[in-house]
């Protein structure tokens, strides 16, 4: 497994080489790898045992007491062998009183029932205390729609209340971090945030404090749950208890479309669920994939999304800063690129771009002169967590050398170019030229400046807006060699359009058309000329990545 | 209260001497460490949270778990006469409460007493509720300091009071 970061525990994992053993759930015969719980053991054949504290990834402290099941060993005889029925399985010796599914392991010849008689009435028992104290805040609460406790309570526990005294009152509104806010009248002390604090984030800053009626969850004074990994407690709280400060009162989760892509903040390229309505973005979840980010993303990651619904975007093709249309701008700047020689021209990419736009790129530059037109991307570099969090900021970088537009070194050509004259032509595609570390008085002195991004470059000649990751489909290669797909969430604003039609269209105004109508299309047409992507379409990368074979990968 | 506690050398070492008694755990010795810091310092401050914490490789959460769930454990200074009244099923039918009353009223005790001690102004008599402390027989009955004495009638209380006072 190439997972980036590590789990704690993987108890819904076999490890390999695992014996398997038979297992009898709900009278049904089944095999399943020995000392796996019951709740993952049941889940694999769709039995599922409902839980609160229990969760994968975490370890186990069976203090919810949801997943009760019934469970029995096989009968035994004297000399210790199991005694067959008349089918030739074992009998089954039940146990009067019924168990934690979370911390019980499979065993040989093991009865498990997960939906008898007893276990019904304990979850209903369960569901019952669980609610005594809870306060029915549903409507104004932000986990409505995607809260545990509603849909067991719906499922497994009864319509009416019969507590007749006062519920116990505890804090509320209570800031406990940066990103989060704690409800502690709706936490039910499953201890999930404690533990993924403690064991996947090593920031044991949470605890549970006046344990008895008036148990608190709590932040140790003085500190406070500020950890880059502190919106994933948001995510794994079952009820409304953690609320993301970003998220909440913004919007009901039900409103929400959920469209799978992946996340652009760095080279890990994290699995996520982009949540949007009406063509805006709410939030960013992960989205489970045991291959790059299990169930995880950081904070940073999580809230950059923002940047999309900024008040500067560009919505508009501009000439010379005044508004203007697709066709004569493209126009325009293909009659300009006609007069420069290639060694006049540049072009900064980015490594956040796809795969199929720095293609198509690549059939750009050719267009212009090939080898001869200086071509690079800026790199970033940031701090690897050793978590999940990459050293490399930029989320394609693999994708811009592998279609050569990332060629290290040449920015620098490029900038001293810029900057005494010999370059008079200059493509920025979805960079910053300040972060380039061009100059706007550099930039005013080069003859043609063509800006492609979200935001306004005014120094350019011509302005014209792009996508955001949310707006668009496409490809990326993660840090570790994984493709993987970006998918459109919402629609790019006003004119913008994506950076793959794009470049295809000024290469069409150039004068040279390459029949490519879809994004498939340029994948394919990319695939049929890059060894790494042979055999390869976009619906075999799938919603979780391929692995590819690169050579210049470095892990 | 956030005054700074100075450690001596003395209590250090009977420290690093006690964690030695649990060698599988360290974590083992923090209810002996929260022991040994009230006794020595009269209350569980955040200081001495912090610094059992980092004694025993833990981060201070855990040990503030433990000084919030257990009711022997105070955050803040109790009197120098410390009355724990027996609140529990007997001694609440023999009288424990109206004892308790009439306590804090002789000693000008403010303050309620139910969760954690409650303290006179003059920081000399401090007065809490405790649970069951195994003498049903012969309630009320109530701990001074560490002294056990059965049948306090409020008379007894009175002379007790004097005594200790």
């Amino acid at each position: 497994m190439s997972c980036a970061c590590k789990n704690p525990f993987n108890h819904d994992i076999a490890t390999e080489n695992t014996p398997m053993v038979n297992v009898q759930i709900d009278g049904e015969w089944v095999q399943v790898p020995k000392g796996m719980n019951i709740v993952a053991a049941a889940e694999r054949f769709s039995k599922f045992i409902p839980h609160y504290c229990y969760h994968p990834k975490l370890s186990v402290v069976g203090n919810c007491r949801m997943c009760l099941i019934e469970m029995g060993t096989p009968k035994m005889d004297a000399n210790r062998q199991p005694i067959l029925a008349a089918d030739g399985k074992p009998e089954i010796a039940w146990m009067p009183r019924p168990q934690i599914g979370c911390a019980t392991q499979v065993s040989e010849g093991m009865g498990i029932r997960t939906e008898s008689p007893l276990v019904q009435e304990c979850r209903k028992g369960v569901m019952e205390f669980l609610l005594i104290n809870h306060p029915l805040d549903c409507p104004i609460c932000d986990q409505a729609g995607e809260c545990k406790l509603q849909e067991y309570s719906f499922e497994h526990g009864q319509s009416n209340s019969r507590f007749i005294e006062e519920k116990v009152t505890k804090p509320k509104n209570v800031d406990i971090g940066e990103r989060i806010v704690l409800d502690d009248e709706r936490c039910i002390m499953c201890s999930r945030c404690i533990r993924f604090s403690k064991e996947f984030a090593n920031d044991d800053v949470l605890g549970f404090t006046q344990r008895g009626s008036h148990t608190t969850l709590a932040v140790y004074p003085g500190k406070r749950l500020d950890n880059n990994y502190s919106l994933n407690t948001v995510d794994i709280c079952p009820v409304g208890a953690l609320t993301s400060k970003d998220f909440r009162f913004k919007m009901r989760v039900w409103f929400l479309k959920e469209t799978k892509s992946i996340c652009t903040g760095c080279a890990t390229g994290c699995n996520v669920l982009v949540g949007s309505r009406e063509n805006e973005v709410h939030r960013l979840t992960p989205r489970e994939n045991e291959e790059v980010n299990s169930l995880w993303m950081c904070d940073q990651g999580r809230l950059g999304f923002h940047e999309i619904h900024e008040d500067n975007r560009l919505t508009t093709p501009l000439i010379n800063g005044i508004k203007s249309d697709w066709s004569s701008a493209l126009t325009q700047i293909a009659q300009q690129l006609h007069g420069f020689k290639p060694e006049q021209i540049a072009i900064i990419a980015s490594a956040r771009m796809t795969n199929e736009e720095l293609f198509l790129l690549s059939g750009l530059r050719k267009a212009l002169g090939g080898e001869a037109v200086l071509c690079d991307v800026i790199e970033r570099l940031g701090q690897a967590d050793g978590i999940l969090r990459s050293a490399d900021l930029n989320p394609n970088s693999n994708g811009a050398k592998l279609l050569g537009i990332a060629n290290p070194g040449k920015l620098n050509e490029i900038r001293s170019g810029v900057s005494n004259g010999s370059i008079q032509a200059l493509l920025i595609f979805n960079e910053n030229a300040n972060e380039a570390g061009l100059s706007i008085e550099s930039l005013k002195k080069t003859a043609l400046v063509i800006n492609v991004g979200m935001r306004l470059n005014g120094a350019a000649h011509f302005n014209l807006p792009s996508s955001s990751f949310a707006e668009k489909r496409g490809t990326m290669i993660n840090g570790k060699g994984r493709l993987q797909r970006l998918n459109r969430a919402i629609a790019a604003p006003d004119q913008a359009r994506d950076d793959w039609e794009i470049i295809r269209d000024l290469k069409a105004a150039m004068g040279g058309g390459n029949g490519i109508h879809t994004v498939e299309e340029a994948f394919k047409a990319m695939a049929a000329v890059i060894p790494a992507f042979k055999d390869l379409t976009m619906s075999k990368v799938g919603d979780l990545g391929v692995e590819l074979t690169l050579s210049s990968v470095q892990s | 209260m956030s005054c700074e506690f100075k450690i001596s050398q003395e209590f250090e070492k009977k420290v690093d001497e006690t964690i030695t008694h649990y060698p599988v755990s360290k974590r083992s010795a923090s209810l002996p460490l929260l022991h040994l810091w009230q006794e020595e310092f009269g209350y569980v401050s955040n200081q001495g949270v912090e610094w059992i914490a980092a004694k025993l490789d833990l981060q201070p959460i855990n040990v503030f778990e433990l000084v919030t769930f257990y009711p022997m454990f105070r955050d803040k200074l109790a009197g120098k006469i410390q009355f724990r009244v027996c609140r529990t099923l007997s001694c609440a039918l023999a009288g424990g409460y109206e004892l308790f009353d009439h306590l804090k009223k002789s000693c000008q005790i403010e303050g309620d007493g139910h969760h954690g001690p409650a303290v006179s102004a003059d920081g000399k008599y401090s007065i809490e509720f405790v649970e069951c402390l195994a003498s049903c027989g012969t309630g009320p009955v109530l701990m001074i300091n560490d002294d056990f004495h059965e049948n306090v009638s409020n008379d007894k209380a009175n002379e007790l009071v004097k005594k200790y006072g």
